[in-house]
């Protein structure tokens, strides 16, 4: 299933939440919503998963409109809230029962279904207990199965891996991945590692608007104005060094590092910039012993967008 | 109706699995079978066999009992956010809403049917009017589902149980005690308005034995505007948030 959000806008009293935003998300993309907290991330996954209603705007999931046919999307998505809430004096496996009748599956569906999603969590040890009683990556792990319970054609996730330890993590990102291979998924985050390990595609929010959109490669490419260099070159003395490169064309800056004759270069030139710096030795027969191009990461990006 | 029903199911289970369900019911019955039976004013001092003093005593401790059991029903799954787990299910703000007042029912129903023994020993004990006895359980019922209608409806509006409690008391006060009172203090259309409003006169209509359908369509209109006010509440996040 596709979704089609158009100039959506949520207004809290005097704070505008969303603030007309318009995205479209394929079947099959996995999509990740980064922001600061308070951009409106979550706001953005209550209205997708028709919690509450925004002040204006439309939004079309599966061709079904939110305001006209909310049921028949509530069927077909599975949405782990913010703050992964349940029912902490139910059992797990009477919880996942009581979703999965809610959900409309058959009477004759749920026990085959119950038994698949508790494997595929890795739920089998826990199951009888009560949710309470279970550890915090337990009780996340339940919130995931509980959204997954009904085979949903989308996935809404709000920050689905706080709170687990590392290996959790990389467990539960699996998971997505796989799930991501057939259906739609939306999750939320302020860890950028997670939405480079996970998703297809990124949307950045900040203060209710969409401030980037797209691929983490395609962000990354768009936020490299200058390219980063480290370079290492031995043999004569740092200022030396420092003043020849400061006069090739098309660096403008350069730091030097901490260790033997390292500098960190910002360069405009691409390609033919690294070319000059190697001539440079060259000519004055100076040893290059590291020349490599840094990557701009994805946290940069994301400060430069949201620090404002 | 499904959707109700197991919305309506797992609140019955939660009332057993917390122990509220059965101090709800050890209570009820210690409470009203100690004042039925034991207390001063005593069904073997009228010289009568009937159960009217116990529907009285009943009347009273539901009272107090119904905001206990519904003050968490909402107040508690907004706090703790599962309400947004649940509303965000195949089901409406309305079955929710019908599924948690339907336990509740249940719940008291079951108490008032093991109360059954007490109108075992009264018709043992002389020739009791039949008739009067089932209206006053049923009188009892309406009365209850009344309260439990303003229970939830005190319950969606806050998310502290106990200020859920108390606003049911005190919205269930008037009702059951302060217009009657205000009725004899007042005259003509007032009076009949807030005559009409109380509790009391509609259930001792009915527990007198008399089942008037303007009786019925009292409690089972009350009981709807309770719900659909507390429907109105849940739906409140669709404008304000």
């Amino acid at each position: 299933m596709d979704i089609q959000v158009q100039n959506l806008t949520k207004v809290y009293g005097p704070q505008t939440a969303v603030d007309n935003i318009s995205f479209d998300v394929k079947t099959g993309e996995i999509i990740g919503f980064l922001g600061p907290n308070g951009a409106g991330k979550t706001t953005t996954m209550k209205i997708l998963s028709c919690y509450m209603a925004p002040n204006s705007g439309t939004v079309k999931i599966g061709g079904y409109d939110i305001f006209e046919q909310p049921e028949e999307i509530k069927k077909r998505i599975g949405y782990l809230p913010e703050s992964n809430p349940l029912y902490y004096e139910m059992p797990v496996l009477e919880y996942l029962a009581f979703v999965a009748e809610l959900q409309g599956l058959s009477k004759a569906d749920i026990p085959g279904r119950m038994k698949a999603i508790v494997r595929m969590c890795g739920l089998n040890r826990e199951k009888h207990k009560k949710i309470g009683e279970l550890s915090k990556g337990y009780k996340q792990r339940v919130g995931l199965a509980q959204a997954l319970i009904h085979d949903p054609e989308i996935l809404i996730l709000d920050e689905p891996t706080t709170g687990l330890d590392p290996n959790q993590i990389v467990e539960i990102r699996h998971l997505i991945k796989e799930i991501g291979q057939e259906k739609t998924v939306i999750l939320s985050t302020h860890i950028l590692p997670e939405v480079e390990a996970t998703c297809d595609r990124i949307l950045i929010i900040n203060r209710g608007k969409i401030v980037a959109d797209g691929s983490p490669d395609a962000l990354r490419r768009a936020g490299e104005g200058e390219e980063m260099l480290t370079v290492q070159i031995s043999g004569p003395g740092m200022n030396e060094v420092f003043e020849a490169l400061m006069k090739l064309e098309g660096i403008s800056s350069v730091d030097p590092l901490e260790g033997e004759h390292r500098y960190q270069l910002a360069s405009k030139g691409g390609l033919a910039t690294r070319e000059a710096i190697f001539r440079l030795c060259v000519e004055k027969g100076w040893v290059l012993t590291e020349m490599t191009p840094i990557q701009t990461r994805l946290e940069d990006i994301f400060r430069q967008l949201t620090l404002n | 109706m499904s959707n109700i029903w197991i919305i309506a199911k797992r609140e019955l289970q939660t009332f057993f699995d917390s122990l509220i369900g059965y101090i709800l019911l050890v209570a009820f019955l210690g409470i009203t079978g100690f004042l039925t039976w034991i207390l001063g004013t005593d069904i073997f001092l009228i010289g009568q066999a009937t159960l009217e003093p116990f529907f009285q005593w009943a009347y009273w401790t539901l009272f107090f009992f119904i905001p206990a059991l519904t003050m968490r029903m909402i107040a508690e799954e907004r706090k703790a956010g599962t309400l947004e787990s649940l509303l965000t299910r195949a089901v409406s703000d309305w079955q929710v809403i019908v599924g948690k007042y339907l336990a509740c029912l249940l719940l008291i129903a079951l108490a008032l049917a093991f109360t059954l023994p007490f109108y075992l020993v009264v018709s043992w004990l002389g020739p009791v009017d039949h008739g009067a006895v089932w209206c006053g359980y049923l009188g009892l019922l309406l009365l209850s589902s009344a309260y439990i209608s303003i229970g939830l409806f005190a319950s969606s509006l806050t998310n502290n149980q106990i200020v859920a409690f108390l606003l049911a008391l005190l919205i269930g006060l008037f009702f059951q005690l302060l217009f009657d009172i205000m009725a004899g203090s007042s005259t003509g259309g007032i009076a009949a308005l807030i005559h009409y409003l109380s509790f009391t006169a509609h259930f001792e209509s009915i527990s007198r034995g008399v089942v008037d359908s303007r009786d019925v369509i009292f409690f089972v209109s009350f009981t709807l505007l309770g719900l659909i006010l507390a429907e109105m509440q849940l739906l409140k996040r669709n404008i304000v948030g």
